[in-house]
């Protein structure tokens, strides 16, 4: 077991650090100067040689790359050129956000994926399967920005269900009104995982169901019901954790965009506007921590693989 | 050596079994049909590849540069089929230029990733050793790394244009595709017809055009489709939060952005066509993708036990 | 109570619908067993055997199978009744001892639980007292340390130790007709001795009804009253058990027994396997199913199809030239009894 663990440690390391380097080198090896874009067109050669020594950008790049990373593990990200903010502050600020989205419409996926996948997997191929797989079929076609604006044009704008862009409450003003701000964004983000939790579960449901144990339970007289919460269960739900992380990373993708439709001040809000300033410093340091956090909570999610089959961890 | 292989026997001496087989199957009647939805779905696909493609000689309205004789943000009627948006330009006209985008992207980002990840995957699944070993890690390091930020993060500051766009999500494409092609072809590579031909002194690339490929080719079909789907949807993604071709260049996820801020009337007017178009013809164009891509990996599933 | 009539089965019918048409997995079986009597049925893979027994207990999924015949237990009628009714009397009355336990038990639950369970629901035993009576079923049926084992998880087991929970388990709720299919089968030969051994002794204690499922005759050879040999769906012979080792009619039956490799032969004696391959269930040849096969067919056995017929009292056999009658085939000598 401890064999596992620092296998697979050692894996996260190397990828963290390859993470590190792309996003350094980002900046510096494509074209463009980020000096230039700081000071403009009208620079003096003069200005240029100060800034490049301030920023150090004329030592060797990967002297840079350590200094960089060494600022990284004071917690040090730079500072936004326009804001003159910590990048560490930004990220602070609008990062709850995002998670509070992220958990949000996770769990709605959740609560409606499991008792569909259940139901389905009962009679695979009834009424009710057939349905269920047509409607997450069609839901895949329906991506955030695809979906995200005909909801909000549908309950904000139409029917005035839900609030509309700019309308964010943070949750530590106001419960309420925060969970009805929240709504409309997690209902677009759960989508994607719906279609990916209800078709993995219900899959493996089937497949489990038809194992020799399963038959050997139902002839120990058991009730349907606990055959399929006590007994086919439990197997089935290791891939479902394989998925919880792998929709990480186009769940930030979606983040990003319905933040930016209801222009909710979180991380994607946040990169996007960097972006558009050419605040290379607030883009290579979101970068970082979005790329980090989710190679990490991938790996954390493997983890816990071994705790559900016991089998696993005596490999 | 003749052009006969084994998987793909010509000559007379296996007419006969091809005579038998085609027998047997037409007297199945479970033989899977790919069925009438899969192609609807094929003849949309081809539909709006064929109108993006000469959407030059079609008669429709510039798309860049708005007609002010036309009213603003309009309804669809007669002279706008679908409407206009807030630069006064026709939207039906942008919708067809725009799909050039998703296409272009879509399949070239996709047939950057066959050639970049899927070839060397061939060969690395077929002969192993340290450089499969190698780039087999390499690709789950890479895959590791989240598609979408680094996306973002490359063309912000490389700059945008549909080709850097097509180039960058093709080479993110292709580890996952390496892996996919990798397996595919290991599970053939082990089998006898390939053992067979080696003994007939085929040569590694022979043996990998003729015997390997057409075997893998379904798994490669279905599944670079659904790549093509999901670099749509990353394509659209980039466009929709300003990162994919500049405007005025219309591209359906651009097209939402611009709709998007629309909505609820801050810029003094509301049009909901602009979200309404360009988000059916995205759906339309997904699911359509989606479907054959399902349909086709059926099709082939030798695996797929009907009981 | 030994004596009373417990099951009954009466031209028991089983097809699966399929995309090539219906497949007549058992084509009209009838039989029956009284409490304490063991009966046997043989049979190849394919033979229908495990389908029969499944059938009888009401296992097979409902979709796409067609049940038609009766099957009774004590009475009532289990064919096609409602899962509610049949669960009652699963593990209480009627239970199953399944062939592979490693697929059959659950992977991820501890023995312990696998064997309570039943306990708890059936026989609403309280948490202490289930796992008492759990721990006291282990050790009848020879599990050693069975307070250590009772946490394990089936990997954790051997292949006999698992079987012999599976036992426990089948035994939980004290049922009086217990159902075993293969219950030997990929196990190591001394352990398969053990097993039934095992199984014999608590029929015996409990004075249970007990079918034995298997391909092997050597297994049914000194365990059971009674035995069926079936073929292709059908029986095709059914007699008492020293009786059927003494004057076997059907010649099936005879290469069963041939091909079965005996440990008294010398080393090296070839084993006589069957020629050729069960028939196809989907298309069944006319004639007797096993006449492809057998050295002894004549004109009539390929053309019609011989009907199950008593001989003598308790003996029946479906044959056209059966062995005990006058034309034996020139090269075959009659088969000698099996060392009990």
């Amino acid at each position: 077991m401890t064999r596992y663990i620092i296998k697979r440690l050692v894996l996260l390391a190397i990828i963290i650090i390859f993470v590190s380097i792309v996003t350094f080198f980002l900046v510096h090896l494509l074209p463009g100067n980020p000096t230039d874009t700081i000071l403009g067109p009208n620079a003096t050669a003069q200005n240029v040689a100060t800034l490049n020594r301030q920023l150090g950008l004329d030592k060797p790049l990967w002297q840079q790359y350590f200094i960089w990373i060494g600022h990284v593990f004071q917690g040090n990200l730079g500072q936004s050129y326009t804001t003159h903010q910590s990048t560490t502050t930004i990220i602070g600020q609008s990062f709850p956000i995002d998670l509070e989205l992220i958990i949000f419409s996770q769990i709605l996926a959740f609560a409606i994926a499991f008792p569909m996948a259940m139901r389905s997997a009962r009679k695979p191929n009834g009424l009710f399967d057939n349905a269920s797989n047509s409607g997450t079929f069609a839901m895949l076609a329906l991506p955030p920005f695809v979906i995200a604006p005909v909801l909000v044009l549908l309950f904000a704008v139409h029917w005035h269900i839900f609030p509309g862009p700019a309308s964010y409450v943070p949750l530590t003003q106001d419960f309420w009104s925060n969970i009805h701000t929240m709504l409309l964004p997690s209902i677009v983000l759960a989508l994607g995982g719906i279609v990916v939790y209800f078709r993995l579960l219900r899959n493996d449901l089937i497949s489990t169901l038809q194992e020799d144990f399963i038959t050997m339970a139902r002839s120990k007289g058991l009730s349907d019901r606990r055959i399929m919460w006590r007994h086919a269960l439990r197997p089935s739900s290791i891939s479902l954790l394989a998925s919880a992380g792998v929709t990480i990373g186009s769940l930030i993708a979606g983040t990003f965009i319905v933040e930016l439709l209801l222009q909710m001040p979180g991380l994607g809000y946040q990169l996007i506007s960097a972006v558009n300033q050419d605040d290379y410093t607030v883009v290579q340091g979101i970068t970082l921590f979005v790329a980090v956090a989710i190679v990490l909570v991938n790996f954390i999610f493997d983890f816990l693989f071994t705790i559900v089959d016991p089998r696993i961890a005596r490999e | 050596m003749s052009s006969v292989s084994l998987t793909n026997p010509t000559n007379e001496a296996f007419a006969d079994i091809k005579e038998e087989i085609s027998a047997e199957e037409a007297a199945d009647p479970t033989k899977k049909k790919l069925g009438v939805l899969f192609w609807i779905c094929v003849a949309w696909i081809v539909l709006v590849a064929l109108a993006a493609t000469f959407a030059s000689l079609l008669p429709l309205p510039n798309p860049d540069l708005g007609n002010y004789n036309s009213a603003q943000n309009a309804g669809p009627g007669w002279g706008h089929l679908l409407g206009t948006d807030d630069l006064y330009r026709d939207i039906f006209s942008r919708l067809i230029y725009g799909a050039r985008v998703s296409l272009v992207v879509g399949f070239g980002g996709a047939l950057i990733g066959l050639v970049v990840g899927g070839i060397p995957a061939m060969f690395s699944a077929y002969r192993r050793g340290r450089i499969d070993t190698a780039l087999n890690t390499g690709s789950y390091v890479v895959l590791a790394f989240p598609a979408i930020v680094a996306v973002i993060a490359i063309v912000s500051f490389w700059g945008k244009s549909l080709f850097k766009i097509t180039l960058v999500i093709g080479l993110f494409a292709a580890p996952l595709i390496f892996r996919v092609v990798r397996a595919s072809t290991l599970s053939y590579a082990t089998r006898d017809f390939v053992l067979a031909a080696k003994a007939l002194g085929a040569s590694d690339r022979r043996i990998l055009s003729r015997e390997i490929l057409p075997n893998i080719m379904p798994t490669i079909v279905s599944f670079g489709l659904i790549a093509v789907a999901t670099i749509v949807v990353l394509e659209g993604s980039l466009a929709f939060l300003g990162l994919s071709v500049p405007p005025p260049t219309p591209s359906w996820g651009n097209m939402l952005n611009e709709g998007s801020s629309l909505l609820t009337g801050a810029k003094g007017q509301t049009n909901p066509w602009l979200v309404i178009f360009p988000a059916s013809a995205m759906f339309l164009l997904l699911i359509s993708l989606n479907v054959v891509a399902d349909k086709l990996r059926a099709y082939f599933d030798v695996s797929d036990i009907k009981l | 109570m030994s004596g009373r009539r417990l099951l009954e089965v009466e031209d028991l019918r089983v097809s699966f619908a399929t995309p090539r048409g219906p497949l007549r997995a058992v084509q009209g079986v009838s039989l029956t067993l009284d409490q304490g009597k063991t009966l046997g049925i043989v049979g190849e893979s394919g033979s229908g055997k495990t389908v029969l027994s499944r059938a009888i207990m009401g296992l097979l999924p409902r979709a796409s199978t067609t049940q038609t015949g009766s099957v009774r237990y004590d009475g009532t009628e289990l064919l096609n009744a409602p899962n509610d009714d049949l669960r009652k009397l699963w593990s209480t009355h009627i239970a199953m001892v399944f062939q592979d336990p490693m697929t059959s038990l659950n992977p991820v639950q501890r023995i312990g639980n696998q064997i309570t369970e039943p306990l708890k629901i059936h026989l609403k035993l309280s948490k202490s007292e289930a796992k008492e009576t759990a721990l006291s079923l282990l050790m009848q049926v020879g599990i050693p340390s069975p307070v250590e084992r009772y946490e394990a998880y089936p990997f954790e087991l051997s292949g006999g130790m698992r079987q012999r929970v599976m036992i426990a388990i089948a035994l939980a709720c004290a049922p009086r007709l217990l159902m075993a299919d293969e219950p030997t089968t990929g196990l190591d030969v001394t352990v398969q001795a053990q097993i039934l051994d095992l199984l014999s002794q608590l029929q015996r204690d409990r004075d249970m009804a007990m079918i034995l499922v298997t391909h092997d005759l050597g297994v049914v050879a000194t365990r059971t009253d009674e035995i069926i040999v079936m073929y292709a769906g059908n029986v095709v012979e059914r007699a008492p058990t020293n009786v059927l080792f003494k004057s076997m009619a059907m010649p099936y039956t005879e290469a069963l027994l041939k091909s079965t490799p005996r440990i008294a032969e010398p080393s090296h004696t070839r084993l006589i396997a069957i020629e050729g391959r069960p028939p196809d269930l989907l298309n069944p040849p006319s004639g007797c199913p096993f006449s492809p096969r057998c050295p002894y067919a004549q004109e009539r056995c390929h053309v019609e199809k011989p009907p199950l017929v008593e001989a003598e009292p308790g003996h029946s056999y479906a044959c056209w030239y059966p062995l005990t009658t006058s034309d034996p085939a020139p090269s075959s000598p009659q088969p000698d009894p099996v060392p009990a």
